[in-house]
């Protein structure tokens, strides 16, 4: 086990080493660098200025000396300054990153519940006029990406109805400004989730035990509820956990749209300025968030599934 | 005449696909009475399971009753509502099932899947539930009956989970049991204990059995009345004892003679394949589904209009043969070519001393310290001739595939060695063995359904054999060579153009045996060749096997858990126990006494579809012991019903040599050996 959590963990630091420096190195091309100082100062400066600017703040050293410099800041715990919001970093994403966590929490419980009792009802007798329904229905949300619900959703609920907020500000978090954002995402990925746990149930339904069961003479409640949700529930439990990344990706597109100032709308911030700290500390929290959460759902699913549980 | 419990009037019952309504069941009439045993026997796809599973009123989704009724003691089942039907269904019917494993719910433990049967039909509490729940599992003969209680299913053997699930079934004491073929996926020494427990457990309760098998000799063993089915309708009913003694349907004739009896070997009594393969559903022929496979068929009586079953001088025998008056049932069949015996020659495969440890660690992803060493072979010697038949007999688990991973360079052996023409396989993996090495050592394989590739064409399958052991000069020579193999196999040259999907399994495994044999082989080893394979199929392959076997004096090397099949092919056996060879010579040598006690064992575990046979009672205790934990001494100790206490549980017996080739591991003293009486006997006198 610990063999096993140790392996994970160095992946993860052999991702996050080769991920930064590859980001560091696009960011410190040179049209980026002249960027950067124009941003940083004023945009009608002359060629001679951007350069010495550039000098002036260590941009001009060596790039591999310049790396090391970020790793070894990084190692004792300083990510770096933020030329975009310009603040130390280790003060400005924390903050961010926790806003993200309010809309993600809020997202996952209302995606998960509602995709698991999808699938379980539409898995738990395959081909009748429910389970189509709610095929036809999961099918359409995970095919229609946020950008397009997003705008759909601001347009008929927002303009239209007026029954929501389109903007949701970090400050005030309630029920009328928050909706859109948690809908547009959740919808999504509730889709996906919904046609795992069908598959999966779908499965357990026709297989021996649940046989046995029925002809054991047990209701059909009971059959589901005892005998089929747990041996179902193995599959998309490594499938939700496998959605945090994707809910990463989310959060860049939904935080933009809605103007929500959280983790996903920092990075878009930082990638249109060149803010190389800022976008190097986002894509080490996107490592361990993709890593740590398969590792999770490894660990997880062995806890499910006695079979390949470990023998006291 | 005593009240049936059960009684199926002119039962149809049909599936219905995308492709239309396929008809599974038809025309279908069988009465159980009381206490009684009734089998039900056939191929797959004859509908006997489908028969079943209707009587449980369980047809899944698309399946459907378009005909007849069924009525359990007096009431009709067709008519009952959901509710009804669960109160039967586990309390005054319930059912045994082909694979415990699968049968059995993983995620739950063993304990709260039986106490669901007595809470969800009787008003009892769960302490009531669970001190039924111990005593049944004590009654199925179930050691430590607590921690079973507490376990999961993976966590016991497969011989245990049947207990576990026969317990389940009795547990409400139903009036009517339906076993769903309860043995098969089991061992030989744990069936024949299974099947003892089922019987002694409905005489018992008075339990009535409806055991549905394609094995005759089980039903022969544990039924009091039998009805074949072929192609989704009964052919032949009657009393077994009656049915076995006189069968009045080529069927039943047919495949009673495609199987080997033991005391039969090819050269004296040959099987005889029924030809032809089982019609698909929606392609049945006019008339008697049988008659494209008959031996009596008449043109314009057998195959004008459904025949009805037909019941025959002693009332309660029926047949589904409008000629059953017409034919000479007593006919000896007219045997196909009598085997010659082979000539012997020099060895071609000396294996020493072999040896075959894994090291294992419990649990790769939670590895904890417990790890160990599971020794899969274990001092392994023997040698083969060339031209000769050797089988390699046990259960799952004492190491012959392993032995057969060696040979073919799948695994590399830990100790000993292999000699077989001038190389020592013992290490050398089949990347490293040369053309010629690998083109003479070829294996036949066990699930032909898996081992052809499913894109390709037949005759590209075994041409890319060709090219690869270096067979042919140039592409048409090699087609050529293809042809002539097919000829070979006895399939019709068409087939090379065919993909493996279209093809039957005996078809495949034809093709497999093409394919094993395109490089001239001189050793072939065949694992298990027919057992995936249908009863009446099973006896053509076979026939084909040695034929080839014959004409190329190739050497084979047998490996099968079917006593019966190897009595019938081998020349010389290997009896295999937990890694240990316990017993090897010639197959008269090890078919009668003096045996290893696990060999007598072994052998009356097998069931025979002879009523004229008296065979000796053994039943073994328990299950196989796990390789990862072998007992000391001698292997079979646990299990032995001959063990000497203080000497077979300390020390490893020594190999006797009985005669020249007769090797027998075991502590036995000669007398007690030689005073060993024969298995089978027959018991025509006694019953005369």
């Amino acid at each position: 086990m610990s063999h096993f959590i140790l392996q994970r963990t160095f992946i993860m630091v052999l991702t996050m080493l080769v991920l930064s420096f590859v980001v560091f190195y696009l960011g410190n091309l040179e049209p980026n660098l002249r960027k950067l100082a124009l941003e940083q100062n004023n945009n009608r400066m002359s060629q001679a200025d951007v350069d010495s600017w550039l000098e002036k703040n260590g941009y001009r050293r060596s790039f591999i000396v310049r790396y090391g410099e970020w790793t070894a800041g990084v190692l004792s715990g300083d990510f770096g300054y933020s030329t975009r919001f310009r603040m130390p970093v280790n003060e400005a994403l924390p903050k961010r990153l926790g806003y993200t966590g309010i809309l993600a929490f809020w997202v996952l419980m209302t995606m998960v519940p509602s995709a698991l009792l999808i699938g379980i009802l539409s898995g738990m007798r395959e081909g009748s006029a429910l389970d189509r329904f709610l095929s036809l229905f999961s099918v359409t949300t995970t095919a229609t990406p946020e950008y397009v619900s997003g705008i759909l959703f601001t347009v008929i609920f927002a303009s239209l109805l007026g029954w929501f907020k389109g903007v949701a500000n970090v400050k005030d978090i309630t029920f009328e400004n928050f909706t859109l954002p948690v809908m547009t995402m959740s919808i999504y990925g509730m889709g996906y989730i919904a046609r795992m746990t069908r598959a999966s149930m779908s499965e357990v339904m026709t297989s021996q035990y649940i046989r046995t069961a029925h002809l054991k003479g047990l209701p059909f409640k009971t059959v589901v509820l005892k005998h089929a949700l747990r041996n179902a529930l193995i599959a998309p439990f490594t499938v939700i956990l496998l959605q945090f990344p994707w809910l990463l990706t989310g959060v860049v597109i939904v935080e933009k749209l809605f103007n929500y100032k959280g983790f996903g709308w920092t990075l878009v911030e930082a990638a249109e300025n060149n803010d190389v700290d800022m976008l190097l500390a986002c894509s080490l929290v996107s490592v361990l968030v993709v890593i740590g959460t398969q590792l999770i759902s490894d660990v997880g699913y062995a806890y499910l599934n006695p079979r390949i549980r470990v023998e006291s | 005449m005593r009240e049936p419990i059960l009684e199926i009037n002119n039962l149809s019952v049909s599936f219905f696909t995308r492709h239309g309504e396929i008809p599974a069941v038809m025309d279908f009439s069988m009465t159980v009475h009381a206490g009684e045993a009734m089998g039900l026997v056939g191929e797959s796809g004859c509908g006997k399971s489908t028969v079943a599973l209707a009587i449980m009123r369980y047809l899944g989704g698309n399946g459907r009753i378009t005909e007849g009724s069924i009525r359990f003691r007096g009431r009709e089942m067709t008519e009952m509502t959901g509710a009804e039907l669960r109160e039967l269904r586990g309390s005054q019917i319930s059912m045994i099932y082909q694979e415990p494993m699968a049968s059995l719910n993983p995620a739950m433990r063993v304990g709260l899947q039986l106490m669901e049967v007595p809470l969800s039909h009787e008003y009892i509490s769960i302490e009531e539930a669970k001190q039924r729940s111990l005593e049944m599992l004590e009654a199925v003969r179930l050691p430590d009956p607590e921690r079973i209680f507490q376990s999961y299913p993976h966590q016991i053997s497969g011989g245990q989970q049947q207990r576990i699930v026969i317990a389940m079934a009795l547990l409400s004491q139903p009036t009517l049991l339906l076993l769903d073929e309860p043995t098969t996926a089991l061992d030989v020494t744990v069936e024949a204990g299974i099947v003892e427990l089922v019987r002694d457990l409905g005489r018992e309760f008075g339990t009535s059995m409806l055991f549905v098998s394609h094995n005759l000799g089980l039903i022969l063993e544990t039924c009091d009345r039998i009805t074949v089915m072929y192609s989704g309708e009964a052919v032949e009913s009657g009393q077994i004892k009656n049915v076995f003694r006189k069968m009045l349907h080529p069927y039943t004739q047919g495949l009673l003679r495609s199987i080997p009896l033991p005391g039969t070997d090819k050269t004296a009594q040959p099987l005889i394949p029924i030809p032809g393969q089982l019609p698909l559903p929606h392609e049945r022929p006019q008339g008697c589904n049988f008659g494209p496979r008959c031996n009596h068929f008449q043109s314009g009586k057998c195959n004008v209009k459904k025949i009805p079953m037909i019941s025959v001088n002693d009332s309660e025998h029926f047949s589904r043969c409008l000629r059953v008056s017409e034919i000479d049932w007593n006919a000896v069949p007219e045997s196909s070519v009598q085997a010659e015996k082979m000539e012997m020659g020099n060895t071609i495969l000396a294996v020493h001393n072999l040896s075959k440890h894994y090291d294992v660690s419990a649990n790769a992803l939670f590895a904890s310290s417990k790890s160990g060493t599971v020794k899969a072979n274990e001092n392994i010697s023997f040698e083969a001739k060339k031209g000769e038949i050797v089988a390699i007999v046990g259960e799952s688990g004492c190491g012959k595939s392993t032995l057969a991973k060696i040979l073919l360079g799948l695994e590399e052996a830990s100790q000993g060695n292999a000699e077989f023409e001038g190389v020592d396989l013992a290490y050398s993996p089949v990347e490293r063995r040369s053309v010629k090495t690998v083109a003479h050592l070829q294996i036949v394989f066990q699930n032909p359904f898996d081992t052809l590739n499913p894109s390709h064409t037949i005759g590209n399958q075994i041409m890319r054999a060709l090219e690869k052991f270096g067979v042919g000069q140039s592409p048409d020579n090699r087609r050529e060579q293809m042809l002539e193999l097919l000829d070979l196999v006895k399939l019709p040259r068409e087939f090379e153009r065919r993909i493996p999907r279209q093809l039957s399994g005996g078809q495949k495994q034809r093709v497999g045996i093409a394919r094993a044999f395109a490089g001239k082989p001189s050793l072939v080893v065949a694992d298990e060749p027919v057992s995936a394979l249908d009863v009446s199929v099973q006896a053509a392959i076979t026939e084909l096997l040695t034929d080839i076997q014959l004409k190329e004096k190739t050497t084979l090397l047998f490996i099968s858990h079917d006593l019966s099949m190897v009595r019938y092919l081998a020349d010389r056996v290997i009896v295999m126990y937990l890694g240990r060879i316990v017993e090897q010579g010639s197959a008269d040598e090890i078919f009668s006494p003096p045996y290893h006690p696990y060999t007598e064992a072994l052998l009356s575990a097998v069931p025979i579809a002879d009523p004229d046979i008296v065979k000796e009672h053994i039943i073994l205790e328990g299950d196989i012991p796990s390789a990862l934990n072998p007992p000391s001494g001698c292997p079979f100790h646990t299990r032995c019903h001959r063990k000497i206490e203080g000497l077979c549980d300390y020390e490893i017996p020594p190999l006797k040599h009985l005669s020249s080739g007769h090797d027998i591991s075991c502590h036995l003293a000669d007398e007690d050996l030689n005073s060993m009486a024969p298995v089978f006997r027959s018991g025509k006198k006694a019953a005369a």
